[in-house]
């Protein structure tokens, strides 16, 4: 480009650590998040919030992170599936994910691992109907949905136990 | 002597033929002699073909040995999804 | 296979395989950690971008880009002047990747650049300037077939018709299968029934598009790092495409985000490549989603006549079916797979089918899951439920009269041996979902499938390291989940943990050549050139416990994980462990490792049978799966967990293809619906649980009896959900998809023809 762009400056929380970046002002939060921060777990199945693979918790509510300028994170929370873990320790989505054989290729797995801890966060004892409601916005082409509705119903009942 | 029956496909070009014997040792040789035979085939067996022996295919491995009187297909080369 | 039979699978107990351990590659999907084609970055990336025709059918008369060369920031512009025509047989494959004198669909690319970002790439696109000649085009494979059709290839004379046409046309090659004579058959019936089908084109759907990074240096050698079926027929189409050495260019499999047949060709990777050999840079290449469902392939759209008679105690006497398939702007269809399958599960005396592949004015189809099966099963299984209806037998009862078994000559000519179409069409009769009450507006609809399943070359490498654990390096990219079977396997053959092995998908140039990700064949012939791999490791291992011993090799054996005498005789030794041998394998003889290369073979055919429960609201003629059970044979479930994800998956893209999935063509020839938005896959609302049963019919083609169980799974679903919705409707759809407004539209027209 002929003329020089100027980047926005945006400081904002990432999975629990600060961080700081420039991005261009047409730039998305994915883009961010993957081309700039290394944080590749997000996916672009679409660009345009129609798969749910780029999901993101944004201030406790999942979004498509596609549709979410980079710029627009300056001040907020955001979560991605790089930080439902702690440390060597699953998140039971996670493990249950695993155990139940809840993906194939695993493409779609980030998005659905973050929109299904949102959704047993404000709903920790859903019925199959709002599970399989709740992840209507993520895309799955491989497992037909059953061993991830299963999943995701085995993790809600380990995490009730507490 | 192997039996090698034609699908529609190929009686075309071997001339309304619906099955011909062919004396080949395995599947390489018959599909050079039914070529060496049959002019016209050449180019469907030179786009790849499998070829089915007593009911098992072949896709891949051309020195597969025919057994006497063994029944040959000649089919399009598998692939899949 | 020439591989003695040592067990029989069906009374053999495993150790390992039917297990369902967690998959070794699970901890970094569900953490973000995998990396799949678009993860990958190097040092001095460019970003590239293709720029593609927006006319369904147009010349090419020149392309300048003098403009877009000058954007600073630009590194590389490649053109149809950039890829020389080589190899015959890869012409299609490169016309499709890069348009020659004209564009043949909505989407063909033209040109690409490579630049230092996106933003620079995509205004380097709007700069370049392609003068086109528009001509008349045609998307309906009918309306393509027809005389006086624009014809998109001048030199495209039908194949296997004798005499030759004299005239070029879009249809590129006729095919039949069958034996006997349908006309005596449907002489011998009670009740013949003809109808005839349409089926929309659909794409494969897999979540992560195409991408790739492309890095080629001034001396020839390349790195290739992309999300493919096929890493080594990557390697080699590109290589030829490009003129390079096949030995220079290194691919490497990423992980790869499904594929379901749709990345078994290239599209991307020869224009990154060249993109990168031009400026002297790595190149990363990624599809948007609208330039998948524009410029990658779907399946064909089909149009079909079938024709079937029946006696009045349900004996099958004849079969026809005229199948017309359009594979988009290339020839290539899988009609022949479509003619071949039609009437495949069932023993027929009188069966005929003829097939047509058709070229149109739409991206070029590529494979998807039993490529060809499904639209055909639609067909033929319609007919059949409506036979079963008009003469009073219940479904399953009339496939099981006229089912094929071992020794039934097949529709397409061979005998078959060993198979479970009966089996699982008994089990599907057993299965309480066959009992179970229906609701108000529902209906309950069966069908029967069939895949051929193939082997093809194999190659792997088991290495035993020092401290008793094995790494295993395949060269089929892990699509679904085999490399925890192989694990299994190598495991079950060696006799020690699964957690011992490791198995991973090695690149192009550390191991021999491996065919594609495809035709259901990766547990069937990467399996069984495991379990060779293994026994050649096991064999050196006797060898080195028969050295240590001081005894002959073949009085040792390998049993459950460790070396023995093989009886008194030979002496009494303490039996030694894998890990006792590799221990010392630096000094008895150095590095232990199996091998195996092979033309893998006896696949062995497959059969499924789905059952499902749909609701039709007859308002607005929205359909609604209530139920869905899948049976299905896979010969022997190494990894049951991932056989059912298989079963289940098949059912869902079927159910999709049955009710909501469509390629939407305008009258200007523009495909109307390239995103997810308007191309829509079953999410996970519009689907009920899906029930599994695994029938287990050994292969006699492999030692464990494992047959493909990838594809099968497709072919059924579009006709059980067709059979279904048509006993809810009250009327026979005979079109897909069923979306509301065509079921609609059924039910007003059956309501008039009433009244």
């Amino acid at each position: 480009m002929g003329e020089m762009m100027s980047k926005v400056k945006v400081s904002t929380t990432i999975n629990g650590d600060p961080v700081e970046y420039l991005c261009d002002a047409e730039e998305t939060l994915l883009d961010v998040l993957r081309d700039h921060l290394g944080l590749t777990g997000a996916k672009e199945g679409c660009g345009t919030g129609d798969c749910g693979a780029c999901s993101v918790v944004v201030d406790g509510r999942v979004v498509c992170s596609c549709l979410v300028l980079g710029a627009e994170a300056e001040g907020r929370k955001v979560t991605t599936v790089e930080g439902l873990a702690t440390g060597d320790r699953l998140h039971p989505l996670q493990q249950k994910f695993l155990e139940f054989a809840a993906l194939q290729c695993g493409v779609c797995t980030p998005g659905f691992l973050v929109a299904a801890k949102a959704l047993l966060d404000r709903n920790p004892d859903p019925t199959e109907t709002e599970i399989r409601f709740g992840l209507a916005g993520n895309l799955c082409r491989c497992t037909g949905y059953d061993k991830i509705v299963r999943a995701v119903q085995a993790a809600a009942a380990e995490m009730r136990k507490g | 002597m192997a039996l090698v029956k034609l699908s529609g496909t190929l009686r075309s070009a071997a001339g309304g033929l619906t099955e011909l014997e062919i004396d080949a040792p395995n599947i390489h040789q018959l599909l050079l002699k039914l070529a060496e035979q049959h002019p016209k085939l050449k180019p469907v067996l030179d786009r790849g073909v499998s070829v089915a022996v007593d009911g098992e295919i072949y896709r891949d491995d051309r020195f597969r040995p025919l057994p006497a009187g063994s029944e040959v297909f000649i089919l399009p080369r598998m692939a899949g999804g | 296979m020439p591989l003695d039979a040592t067990i029989d699978p069906a009374t053999h107990k495993f150790a390992l395989v039917g297990t369902r351990p967690l998959r070794p590659d699970g901890i970094d999907k569900v953490t973000g950690r995998a990396r799949f084609g678009a993860d990958a970055s190097a040092p001095g990336m460019l970003v590239g971008k293709i720029l593609r025709s927006p006319h369904a059918h147009a010349r090419i008369r020149a392309i300048d880009t003098s403009k877009a060369a000058k954007l600073p920031g630009v590194k590389a512009i490649v053109t149809r002047a950039d890829f020389k025509e080589g190899d015959p047989g890869l012409r299609d494959v490169l016309h499709n990747v890069m348009a020659r004198d004209k564009a043949l669909y909505d989407g063909h690319a033209v040109a690409a650049v490579a630049a230092t970002s996106a933003a620079v790439a995509r205004k380097a696109l709007k700069l370049i300037r392609v003068d086109y000649e528009i001509l008349p085009h045609v998307t309906d494979v009918d309306e393509a077939m027809k005389p006086g059709a624009p014809v998109l290839h001048a030199d495209m004379i039908t194949a296997n018709v004798e005499p030759a046409p004299k005239k070029a046309s879009n249809i590129a090659s006729r095919c039949e299968f069958g034996h006997g004579d349908p006309e005596i058959g449907f002489k011998q019936a009670d009740l013949v029934i003809a109808r005839s089908f349409k089926t929309e084109a659909t794409h494969q759907g897999y979540i992560e598009p195409h991408a790739c990074l492309a890095s080629v240096g001034s001396d020839g050698q390349g790195e290739l790092w992309v999300c493919t079926q096929g890493h080594y027929m990557v390697r080699n189409q590109c290589a030829s495409l490009l003129g390079m050495d096949v030995s220079k260019l290194r691919v490497t499999a990423s992980e790869i985000g499904g594929g379901f047949g749709g990345k078994t060709t290239v599209f991307i990777e020869p224009v990154a490549l060249a993109l990168s050999r031009k400026a002297g840079r790595p190149v990363k290449l990624v599809m948007s989603r609208e330039e998948v469902f524009r410029a990658s392939g779907p399946t064909s759209s089909a149009s079909m006549d079938v024709k079937i008679g029946v006696t009045k105690d349900g004996r099958i006497t004849a079969g026809t079916a005229e199948i017309r398939f359009q594979g988009g702007a290339f020839a290539g269809s899988p009609v022949e797979f479509g003619a071949m399958s039609a009437f495949a599960c069932y023993d027929l005396e009188h069966v005929k089918t003829v097939g047509y592949d058709v070229v149109t004015n739409r991206p070029k189809q590529a494979a998807y899951r039993a490529p060809g099966a499904p639209m055909v099963a639609f067909a033929v299984e319609s007919v059949l439920d409506e036979l079963a209806k008009k003469i009073g037998m219940d479904p399953i009862e009339l496939r099981l009269k006229n089912a094929a078994k071992e020794g039934t000559r097949s529709s397409y000519g061979p005998k078959y041996k060993r198979i479970g179409l009966i089996e699982c069409l008994e089990a599907a009769r057993r299965h309480p979902h066959y009992k179970a009450p229906l609701g108000p507006n529902q209906g309950r609809g069966i069908a029967a499938g069939f895949w051929f399943n193939f082997g093809g070359q194999t190659c792997v490498s088991l290495n035993v390291n020092v401290d008793g654990t094995v790494a295993l390096a395949v060269g089929t990219p892990d699509i679904g989940g085999s490399r925890a079977s192989m694990c299994l396997i190598a495991a079950e053959e060696l006799g020690i943990g699964y957690e011992q092995v490791r198995a991973i998908v090695a690149d192009t140039s550390s191991l021999g050549y491996n065919d594609i990700s495809e035709g259901s064949r990766v547990t069937f012939s990467t399996g069984l050139a495991v379990i060779q791999a293994a026994r050649d490791a096991t064999a050196k291992l006797c060898a080195r416990a028969a050295k240590t011993w001081g005894i002959a090799p073949d009085a040792v054996v390998w049993e459950k994980g460790y070396a023995k005498p093989a009886s008194p005789n030979a002496g009494s030794f303490a039996p030694l462990s894998l890990a006792d041998i590799a221990k010392t394998a630096g000094s008895t003889g150095g590095p232990i490792a199996g091998h195996c290369e092979v033309n893998a073979e006896g696949a062995g055919v497959s059969f499924a049978v789905h059952m499902t429960d749909a609701e039709v609201d007859r308002e607005t003629g929205r359909v609604e799966i209530k139920r869905y059970t899948v049976v299905q044979d896979a010969g022997k479930a190494i990894h049951p967990s991932y056989v059912e994800g298989q079963y289940q998956g098949g059912a869902a893209q079927g159910i999709g293809w049955a009710i909501n999935e469509e390629y939407v063509y305008g009258r200007d020839g523009r495909l109307q619906n390239p995103g997810f938005l308007d191309y829509r896959i079953p999410v996970a609302s519009d689907l009920p649980m899906i029930d599994t049963v695994i029938v287990e019919t050994p292969n006699p083609g492999h030692p464990y009896g494992v047959r493909g169980v990838g594809e099968t799974s497709i072919v059924p679903p579009l006709a059980a959900v067709a059979n279904a919705v048509s006993a809810a409707a009250g009327v026979r759809l005979s079109e897909l998809p069923m979306a509301p407004p065509r079921v609609l539209a059924a039910i007003d027209a059956a309501a008039s023809r009433r009244s």
